[in-house]
């Protein structure tokens, strides 16, 4: 398998939010801002590639009617070690993101890398695998958040650009809007 | 490919998967345990330092106080220095915030003044009902130095002397709210409604 083309796939072909439309819940509700949408997709990032690695590692070993309940352990103890260590180093960026750490064990992203590519692949191009529908899904989240952030508040990375910004893209609603006009986007950028 | 599906294969592959990360997690839980306690700790002391200038040369008592109304205490820390109280913070809460309860910490003077106040937790809406907190605006600035009772708590919309956050008038009016309740468990609790408030306080201070 070609590693370079199995990195590159997740940023735009099979990105897991633009393309494979996946995890939108995080999505959404964690990108009000561009530093909280990189922090969320980084830490998705963690856990994907540590649960992809494990997985492949083990996926042999597992009988085939209990793979489910195995992986979702696997995946919420690589989630738990997030959650516990980005409590004790990054508390401000934790205190915003709270309950959304602890929600990347039911991240249909993480379970989907597992069973679509982990289980069948070796350990190295889950690893890449992994690595590159990371930060595709982390690039995605900063770019949505970055587009609410500047659109919402009026400003980037805490920067403050404008004076007002319009008030729905900081609600649920603007992240609708703003994923829906990016998924276009890119779409258009596909063909 | 995979292992057969028998009973005993599927119960031992459980019982590895889930007793090794057990292991593992519990030597993060040891080693993030500290950190977590000590970052919860400092930002304890930061807030209250905030609220009562000088609590971090004092020593700081904590207790929880029952409000008149609302169902959960507050939590006081009294901040003694040199035998005398110079202030205490009041941990408080409101349940009317936008995104339901967010807690703040106030400090009052031994007369009842605010000293200062910030947000604490809170999931108010970003680039609106979060300006209350210090990070984001001054917002909170207008309430230093002022005497609940003189200045009224309310939003002006609704008759007080509070200049509301533009376009978050509720997180403004849950503030108020918070502080309100601060105050009047402070002053019921410090019996602050007397008029002899300096003197009785002084001497309650001189005993502590």
């Amino acid at each position: 398998m070609n590693q370079w083309k199995n990195f590159t796939k997740g940023f735009i072909r099979e990105n897991p939010i633009l393309v494979l439309v996946l995890g939108t819940c995080p999505t959404l509700a964690t990108t009000s801002s561009a530093i909280n949408g990189i922090s969320m997709g980084l830490a998705t990032t963690f856990v994907l590639v540590g649960s992809n690695v494990v997985i492949s590692l083990v996926a042999k070993m597992i009988p085939d009617k209990v793979r489910i309940p195995a992986y979702v352990v696997v995946i919420a103890s690589f989630v738990t070690i997030v959650d516990l260590t980005m409590q004790a180093y990054v508390p401000a960026i934790y205190a915003t993101l709270g309950i959304f750490i602890p929600l990347i064990v039911v991240n249909c992203i993480v379970l989907g890398r597992a069973e679509a590519f982990a289980n069948k692949n070796t350990v190295l191009s889950s690893l890449v695998d992994g690595v590159g529908m990371g930060l595709g899904f982390a690039m995605a989240l900063g770019v949505l958040g970055a587009i609410r952030e500047v659109l919402g508040s009026g400003a980037l990375f805490g920067m403050k650009l404008m004076n007002q910004g319009a008030l729905v893209f900081v609600l649920a609603p603007g992240a609708f809007i703003a994923l829906g006009y990016l998924i276009a986007v890119v779409n258009k950028i596909k063909k | 490919m995979a292992r057969k599906d028998t009973f005993i294969n599927m119960t031992m592959t459980l019982l590895v998967i889930t007793a090794v990360p057990a292991i593992l997690l519990g030597f993060v839980y040891k080693f993030t345990k500290e950190p977590i306690i000590q970052v919860k700790k400092d930002n304890l002391k930061k807030s209250i330092n905030l609220v009562v200038p000088g609590a971090d040369k004092g020593t700081v008592t904590e207790f929880g106080v029952k409000p008149a109304e609302g169902t959960d205490s507050l939590f006081f820390y009294e901040v003694v220095v040199n035998e005398v109280r110079i202030g205490t913070a009041v941990k408080s809460y409101t349940d009317k915030g936008f995104a339901g309860r967010f807690t703040i910490m106030v400090g009052f003077d031994t007369t009842g003044n605010i000293i200062d106040s910030d947000m604490l937790e809170h999931k108010e809406t970003p680039g609106l009902g979060d300006k209350a907190s210090k990070s984001k605006t001054t917002w909170n600035e207008q309430f230093k130095g002022k005497k609940p009772g003189e200045f009224k708590l309310l939003v002006k919309k609704d008759g007080g002397d509070v200049d509301a956050i533009t376009a978050a008038t509720i997180s403004s009016r849950a503030y108020c709210d918070a502080l309100q309740r601060a105050f009047d468990t402070y002053s019921a609790y410090y019996k602050l409604n007397s008029e002899s408030v300096s003197t009785t306080d002084k001497a309650k201070g001189g005993n502590e």
